[in-house]
C-alpha cells in the first residue's frame, strides 16, 4: 500500500488531500465567469447543446468566450469557443463570421499563418469587414511584416471611424521611425472623439501609454496608464504592460499591490515574481516553483506561446542567460514586437553574445524604431551605436 | 442601424484582441497509470475550472467552488470522466472502478483527483488508451499521460478524440519485479504480528538449555547460533514448501481455517516453553508448525496479485523478503538474549512471563479467528 502511494505521488508536487469541511473553498472562478455572467454562460451553452448547428447562437457564444479569454487572459475560454464552432471548424470555407472567429482563435495560439489565410479568405468575399482588416494588420505586425500591416490599415480609412483608422496606422508607424508623430496623431484623434465604449477607450489609452514610454516620456505614459486602468474593465494585457512600466522604474511594491490575486495568469505571475524577488517577498519561492511547473507543463504539451515570458523568467529571476537567449531567439522567429526584441537584447547582453543579437540589431536598423530601452541595449551590445 | 451597432460592438471587442495573446496555462488533465504487482491503478487529476464548464459545479453561483459543492457532484464527475476513457489490454476492454476521491493543487488551481482500479480480463504487454475527455468542450485540452510500470516510465500527450494510443507497460522488469515482491515479503512479516510472535516464542529458549528439569544458560555463542540457525531454517523450509503448494493451487485451504491454525501454532510454541512438549529438538517444532504459516503467506501473495508469466520470480522474491524480515528479528533479538541469558530476569520474567503473554494473545486470536468474534482492540 505504502509502496503504491509512493509510486503514484510524483505526478504532483503536493500530496492530494481530502478537505476537512464542506465549506473549504477549493477554487475561485475568474470574475468574468462568475455570478450572473456564469449563469448566462451556462444558459448559452445549454441552448447551444440543444441546437449545435445554429450558426447565430454558436457565433454569439464563441464571441462571448473569446472576450472572456481576452479579459481573463485564459486560453481555456479560447478552447471552449473553438468547440462551440465545431460543426464549421474543419470546413475550408466556413461562413464569414466563423472565419473571423477562427482567425482570432488561431492568432491566440500564435498560428499566425493560418490566421492570415482565414482573414484573406474572408476579405475576398467581404472586403467591407473592418474588424478583419484590423485583425489582419495586428497579426502581420506581430509577425514583423510592418509594410503589410500598414497596408491592411488603409481600408479602415473608409470602413471604420477615424480613431480606429488612426490607431491602426499609428500602431505600425510608431515602430517604423515615426514615434513622435504617431503619438501626436493618435493623441489628437483620441481628443477629438473620445470613444464611449470602455474597451475601445482602454485600447487606445494603452497604445498611447506604450508609445509615450518608448519615447521616454514617463509622465505622459503614467497618465495614460492611469486613465486606462481607471476604466472598469479588466484587461490582462494592460496589467502586464503597466507592470513592466513599473518594474523598469523599480516600483516593485506597486507591482505587488497591482498583481495581488492575479497569479492565475502566467504572464502576470512572471511579473509578480520579478517584483517579489527584488523585494524579498515571502511568496517568492512558492510562486517561482509554480511558474517553473507551468513552463514545464507547457513544454510537455509542446506549447510555444510561453517562450517570451519564460525567457524573461530564466534571465531576470534565475540569471540563466544562455537558456534565456535561446528562448528569446526562438520567440523572435515567431513574434517581432518591441518587447520581443528587448528579450533578445537583454539576454544577449547578459550572456555576452552580441553576435547572437544580430538579427534583432538589423531589425532595429531596418525599422528605425525609436525606443529608449532598445537603444540603450543596442548601444551596450555594439558600443557607441546611436 | 441595428447592423451598424452590432458591427461596432464587435469592433470594440476585437480592437483589444489583436494584442499578442498572453501566455496562460491552458487546460490540462494529468492521467497516471501505474502497474504494480500485477495491479493496474489509475489516477486522474482534472481541473475544477474545466469541470465547472462541463458540469457546472458552482451551485450557488458565488464564483467559488467549495468542497461541499464538489463532493455533491463526485459520482457524476466520475461517471462523466470514466465514460470518456477507454483502456484496452490484449485486445479486450478493461473495466474501471473508482477507489478513492481527493483534491490536489496544481500550479494553476485545484484539481479533482479520481483514483480508480483498472481490471483487465486479459494480460498484455501494452495498453491502448483512448482519451476523449472534453472532446466536445475544448479541442485544445490535453491529457498528460504518464505510465509507470516498474520497467520504467513513459510520458505522452493525449489529444482528446485523437483515437487510441498504445503505451507499453509490459509488466515489471524481472529484477524490479523480484525486488518489489521481496519488499512485500519484508513488509508482510513486519506487519504480520502473528509470524513474529511465533518466531519470538521459538527463539526465547534458544539461549538456554534444559538440564535436570531446569533452565540453564547455554554455553557458547556458536552453539546458540547453531540452534537458532536450525530453528529459522526449519521454519523457512517448512513455510516455503506450503507456500509453494498453496500458491500453485496444488493445496488449498480455507483462509479462516488457516488464520485460526496460525494462532494455534503461536499458542503451542509459547506453551512449549512453559510445559515440556517438544523440547530436545526445537527445530522439529519450528518445522511442523511452520508448515501452517506457509498457507498464511500464500493468501497474502494471492491478494497482491500474481503476474502470469513471472510466477516463480514473485514467489522467490516474496519468500526471500519473508526470510530477510525474519533474520532482522533474529539479529535484534539474539545479542540481547545472549547477554541476558545468565540472569534470573531472563529465565523467570522474560522467558516465563513473555511466553505466558504470547500464549494469552495467541489464545485470544484463536478464539477470535475460529469463532469470527472480536476480543482484541
Amino acid at each position: 500500500m505504502v509502496l503504491l502511494a509512493l509510486a503514484v505521488a510524483p505526478a504532483a508536487r503536493a500530496e492530494p488531500f481530502v478537505p476537512a469541511t464542506d465549506d473549504v473553498v477549493l477554487e475561485t472562478l475568474p470574475p468574468g465567469a462568475a455570478g450572473s455572467e456564469l449563469r448566462e454562460l451556462r444558459e448559452l451553452r445549454a441552448e447551444l447543446a440543444k441546437d449545435p448547428s445554429n450558426l447565430e447562437l454558436a457565433t454569439r457564444t464563441a464571441w462571448r468566450l473569446v472576450r472572456l479569454a481576452r479579459t481573463e487572459g485564459d486560453p481555456r475560454f479560447s478552447g471552449y469557443a473553438e468547440a462551440a464552432l465545431a460543426p464549421w471548424w474543419p470546413l475550408e470555407d466556413p461562413p464569414a463570421e466563423v472565419l473571423l472567429l477562427r482567425a482570432t482563435l488561431r492568432q491566440h495560439v500564435h498560428d499566425f499563418t493560418a490566421a492570415i489565410a482565414d482573414l484573406d479568405r474572408l476579405l475576398e468575399i467581404h472586403p467591407e469587414r473592418a474588424e478583419a482588416w484590423l485583425t489582419r494588420a495586428v497579426v502581420l505586425q506581430v509577425e514583423g511584416d510592418l509594410a503589410g500591416a500598414r497596408a491592411s490599415c488603409e481600408p479602415l480609412r473608409l470602413l471604420a471611424d477615424n480613431l480606429t483608422y488612426v490607431a491602426c496606422a499609428t500602431g505600425v508607424e510608431s515602430v517604423r521611425g515615426e514615434g513622435e508623430a504617431s503619438y501626436q496623431a493618435l493623441f489628437e484623434a483620441f481628443r477629438a472623439t473620445p470613444p464611449k465604449e470602455p474597451a475601445k477607450r482602454q485600447w487606445v489609452l494603452t497604445s498611447l501609454a506604450e508609445m509615450a514610454e518608448r519615447l521616454g516620456r514617463d509622465a505622459a505614459a503614467e497618465t495614460h496608464f492611469a486613465a486606462a486602468l481607471a476604466i472598469d474593465r479588466r484587461d490582462v494585457y494592460l496589467l502586464a504592460a503597466y507592470a513592466d512600466f513599473l518594474l523598469d522604474r523599480d516600483r516593485s511594491a506597486e507591482v505587488l499591490r497591482r498583481l495581488d490575486g492575479e497569479e492565475r495568469v502566467d504572464a502576470l505571475l512572471e511579473r509578480l515574481v520579478e517584483a517579489e524577488q527584488r523585494l524579498g517577498a515571502p511568496a517568492f519561492a512558492a510562486h517561482t516553483a509554480s511558474l517553473d511547473d507551468r513552463f514545464a507543463a507547457a513544454r510537455r504539451r509542446g506549447e510555444t506561446t510561453h517562450r517570451g515570458d519564460e525567457s524573461r523568467f530564466r534571465l531576470r529571476v534565475q540569471g540563466r542567460a544562455g537558456e534565456a537567449l535561446r528562448l528569446a531567439l526562438a520567440n523572435w522567429q515567431a513574434q517581432r514586437e518591441p518587447r520581443d526584441a528587448r528579450r533578445v537584447l537583454e539576454a544577449a547582453v547578459a550572456a555576452g553574445c552580441p553576435e547572437a543579437a544580430r538579427p534583432v540589431l538589423d531589425w532595429l536598423d531596418e525599422t528605425e524604431i525609436e525606443d529608449v530601452h532598445l537603444a540603450a541595449l543596442a548601444q551596450r551590445l555594439e558600443g557607441g551605436r546611436s | 442601424m441595428k447592423r451598424r451597432l452590432l458591427l461596432l460592438v464587435v469592433l470594440a471587442g476585437l480592437a483589444v484582441a489583436p494584442r499578442t495573446a498572453l501566455a496562460h496555462k491552458p487546460s490540462d488533465a494529468y492521467l497516471t497509470l501505474t502497474e504494480h504487482g500485477g495491479e493496474l491503478e489509475g489516477r486522474w487529476d482534472i481541473a475544477l475550472r474545466d469541470l465547472e464548464y462541463a458540469l457546472g459545479l458552482d451551485a450557488d453561483l458565488d464564483g467559488r467552488i467549495t468542497w461541499g459543492e464538489l463532493r455533491a457532484r463526485q459520482p457524476e464527475i466520475a461517471a462523466y470522466a470514466l465514460s470518456r476513457l477507454s483502456i484496452d489490454r490484449g485486445g479486450q476492454a478493461c473495466a474501471t472502478r473508482v477507489s478513492d476521491r481527493q483534491v490536489d493543487r496544481h500550479s494553476d488551481g485545484a484539481y479533482d483527483v479520481l483514483r480508480f482500479r483498472i481490471v483487465c480480463p486479459r494480460a498484455g504487454e501494452s495498453l491502448a488508451v483512448d482519451y476523449r475527455l472534453f472532446t466536445d468542450l475544448d479541442p485544445t485540452h490535453r491529457g498528460l499521460l504518464r505510465v509507470s510500470g516498474s520497467k520504467g516510465e513513459a510520458s505522452l500527450v493525449l489529444l482528446p478524440g485523437g483515437g487510441p494510443v498504445t503505451v507499453g507497460v509490459g509488466g515489471e522488469g524481472p529484477w524490479r519485479q523480484l525486488v518489489s515482491y521481496w519488499r512485500e515479503g519484508v513488509w508482510h512479516i513486519w506487519i504480520g504480528f502473528d509470524h513474529l510472535l511465533f518466531l519470538f516464542a521459538l527463539l526465547l529458549p534458544a539461549v538456554l538449555q534444559r538440564e535436570d528439569g531446569r533452565w540453564r544458560p547455554a554455553g557458547t555463542f556458536p552453539a546458540v547460533i547453531k540452534r537458532v540457525a536450525g530453528i529459522v531454517t526449519a521454519f523457512t523450509v517448512a513455510h516455503s514448501i506450503t507456500l509453494a503448494l498453496a500458491a500453485t493451487g496444488k493445496v488449498t485451504l480455507p483462509s479462516r481455517w488457516v488464520e485460526a491454525a496460525i494462532a494455534a501454532t503461536v499458542a503451542l510454541a509459547a506453551l512449549n516453553n512453559l510445559m515440556p512438549l517438544l523440547r530436545d529438538r526445537p527445530w522439529r517444532a519450528a518445522f511442523a508448525l511452520g508448515l501452517i504459516h506457509g498457507f498464511g503467506f500464500a493468501s497474502v501473495l494471492r491478494d497482491l496479485g500474481l503476474p502470469g508469466g513471472a510466477f516463480a520470480r514473485a514467489l522467490v522474491g516474496f519468500n526471500l523478503g519473508v526470510e530477510t524480515g525474519q533474520l532482522a528479528l533474529v539479529a535484534l533479538f539474539l545479542p540481547v538474549a545472549f547477554a541476558l541469558r545468565e540472569t534470573r530476569l531472563y529465565r523467570v520474567a522474560i522467558l516465563r512471563a513473555g511466553s505466558a503473554s504470547v500464549l494469552l494473545v495467541a489464545g485470544l486470536w484463536l478464539v477470535e479467528r475460529s469463532l469470527g468474534v472480536r476480543l482484541l482492540p
